[in-house]
């Protein structure tokens, strides 16, 4: 039976469980970090001595953790790209905008826990020499900024912060920054611009890797609130144990948002893999599939800008058959595995974690129509495909969802998302676009019918308002 | 109206200078707590902000204008901000928006931030606030309200007459 797997929020929701650092050591807060800055440097056979900073990156590499923020990279390769020989400073960053719509998930985490990601935080720091590390939290996050501060005032007290952590002469300080309600400020290289007191315009890939020319031009690592969490307990059980969990290649357990049709909606930590799309939306122990009489109509698999599946979609999959061999399968879209590289083989991704789940009474016009109005409303500008394409598409779902569409709109937005897609500085340009190009091609018929029937009823009204292209 | 910061908050933004090795990567936190002093961002405080930075005015000003929670005028004393991305689009937040607009005599089909003329209430759309699951949800100020209806927010209205 699918169920939950508590281990990031194993405590969160538990009667009396506070977000103080008393309670947090009462659970076993702090241990891990007490053990791993306890460790010794290993020698291995061939005699050569390795450091136990090292171990633990190591030990991240073993655990298979994949970023949790949306891309799903490994983190332990990510690490391993730190520019550790420039001589400059290494920053960490742990991104805590949480902006993609659809995903709650690191706000559980910042507002209940807030301990867990600190001491994710201060692990990831000692294993990658960071001396100073920020948490940038988004704006419309006072509350969980004050409790950040609070907790990172408690772990300073307790000597797990500041100078001289826990007598090692390791020094670290951590301090919040928080964004001003920019959507942008979740990419990475939008984020560090805000961090650096500017506009959070991303730059440009090549040259422009945090790993190596970062904040303030230095090598950063940026990572996601859940992630920096995990490496806790990869601590904790050890990589291998972690690896355990999930299924290969996609491993550990993963904090999913549920959201939009269903009875119940909510934060399901599962094992990543162990869960399918079907069983998040219908099972008793998710979200109970839909309100009565309703049917499943599409789902938003990984935060908005993810592409959308079609209720009845089948994919073809690689599976091991039961002599031992790969074939290839249909897998219905309720069927796959809620993981990265399921939802990938499926056109799609699992980006932030987020699912939004959309029943027959909805209009995928009107759907599409908010998502791309989020999307002109944070394009930062500057890109002309993206800030005038996002614009454009926006523009043209209103019209059709206000009774001024044609029936050309389908194509004219496919055709503006292509020219978008692959044109631009960040990946907010496929973040517009994707679902502008899934949307309409998965229910064509229903843009076309929509503005057809709108074209009839104004040729009918006598009037050639509204036809015009632009 | 003269611009004054009060030496206690200068205090605090002078240790918040001490977070960064560049003193400009403060400019947001700056900007954050004049503007929760003041109520918005005049050009007194971009000035005195790229002043206490060692910034050009305009380092701070295109900082206020990208950034959309800062303001550059004052706005209600309760500001309204219901979330109209999908999700809570979806459970209602069109109903709840223009329930609170209806309910304090603002204008239904008007776009963007609406104050109305008491200086009581602003009430907008924003964007998602990463609580999708109990959508609709509505920031008043600083307070965080969950699945709210027609008549939470009247409740919502309520408390805020209190104060
Ligand atoms: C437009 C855009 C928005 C993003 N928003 C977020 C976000 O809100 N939170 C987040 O953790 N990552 C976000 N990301 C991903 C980050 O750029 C980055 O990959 C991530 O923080 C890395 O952390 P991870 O490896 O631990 O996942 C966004 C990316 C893009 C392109
Ligand atoms: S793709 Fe869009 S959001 Fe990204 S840099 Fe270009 S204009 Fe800005
Ligand atoms: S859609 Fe409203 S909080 Fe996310």
């Amino acid at each position: 039976m699918p169920q939950e797997h508590r281990l990031i929020l194993r405590h969160t929701d538990a009667p009396g469980y506070a977000p103080d650092i008393e309670c947090y050591q009462r659970h076993g807060g702090y241990e891990a970090l007490r053990k791993a800055l306890a460790s010794s440097p290993k020698e291995l056979p061939d005699g050569k001595k390795i450091s136990p900073q090292e171990q633990l990156r190591e030990d991240v590499k073993l655990s298979g953790l994949r970023g949790r923020g949306g891309a799903g990279f490994s983190c332990g390769i990510k690490w391993s790209l730190v520019d550790r020989r420039s001589g400059k400073p290494i920053y960490l960053i742990c991104n805590a905008d949480e902006s993609e719509p659809g995903t709650f998930k690191d706000r559980q985490i910042l507002y209940k826990d807030p301990h867990q990601l600190i001491e994710g935080m201060i692990l990831s720091c000692w294993a990658n020499d960071v001396r100073l590390a920020y948490i940038y939290i988004r704006g419309e996050f006072p509350a969980g900024a004050k409790i950040l501060n609070g907790a990172l005032k408690e772990a300073r007290a307790k000597g797990f912060l500041g100078k001289n952590i826990l007598g090692t002469g390791y020094d670290l300080e951590i301090y919040v920054h928080r964004g001003a309600g920019a959507y942008i400020c979740g990419e990475e290289t939008g984020l560090i611009e805000s961090l650096e007191g500017k506009r959070a315009y991303p730059r440009i890939k090549p040259p422009y890797f945090p790993a190596v020319l970062g904040l303030y031009m230095c090598p950063t690592i940026v990572n996601n609130v859940e992630t920096l969490c995990a490496v806790k307990h990869i601590v904790t059980m050890g990589g291998a144990e972690f690896a355990r969990l999930g299924t290969p290649n996609n491993t550990g357990t993963r904090i999913v948002s549920l959201s939009g049709d269903v009875k119940r909606p909510g934060y399901y930590e599962v094992e990543v893999g162990k869960a399918s799309v079907g069983e998040l939306i219908f099972h008793e122990n998710f979200g109970q599939g839909l309100r009565e009489g309703r049917q499943l109509k599409a789902v938003i698999p990984g935060g908005s800008s993810s592409k959308v599946l079609k209720a009845g979609e089948k994919f073809k999959m690689k599976r091991k058959s039961a002599e031992g061999q790969m074939v290839t399968v249909d897998v219905d879209l309720l069927d796959l595995p809620y993981d990265f590289d399921s939802l990938q083989a499926a056109g799609t991704m699992s980006g932030s974690g987020a699912i939004i789940v959309l029943d027959d009474t909805r209009s995928m016009v009107d759907a599409l129509g908010n998502v791309s109005e989020f999307y002109a409303h944070e394009s930062c500008g500057q890109c002309t495909p993206c800030r005038e394409g996002s614009l454009w598409m926006s523009k043209a779902l209103d019209r059709l969802s206000h009774g001024q569409g044609r029936k050309a709109d389908a194509d004219y937005l496919l055709h503006i998302a292509q020219n978008i897609q692959g044109r631009t500085i960040c990946a907010f340009g496929e973040a517009c676009a994707w679902p502008v190009l899934s949307f309409v091609r998965k229910f064509k018929d229903e843009f076309e019918a929509r503005g057809a029937e709108q074209e009839a009823r104004r040729a009918s009204a006598g009037t050639t308002e509204g036809t015009s292209t632009h | 109206m003269s611009f004054e910061v009060p030496s206690e908050l200068e205090a605090e933004l002078d240790e918040l200078t001490t977070h960064y090795p560049h003193k400009r990567s403060a400019s947001l936190m700056f900007l954050h707590a004049l503007q929760e002093h003041f109520g918005f961002i005049s050009s007194e405080a971009e000035e005195w902000t790229a002043s206490k930075l060692g910034l050009q005015p305009i380092n701070v000003h295109e900082l206020v204008t990208f950034y959309p929670m800062f303001r550059q005028e004052p706005l209600g004393r309760h500001q309204i901000k219901v979330c109209r991305t999908l999700s809570c689009a979806l459970a209602g937040a069109k109903v709840v928006r223009d329930a609170f607009c209806h309910k304090v005599g603002l204008d239904l089909h008007k776009h963007g931030p609406q104050t109305t003329p008491d200086g009581l209430y602003t009430v907008e759309f924003v964007e998602c606030l990463a609580s999708c699951g109990t959508g609709p949800v509505v920031m008043v100020n600083e307070a965080f309200h969950e699945h709210v209806t027609v008549e939470k927010a009247e409740q919502i209205l309520a408390g805020c007459r209190g104060n």
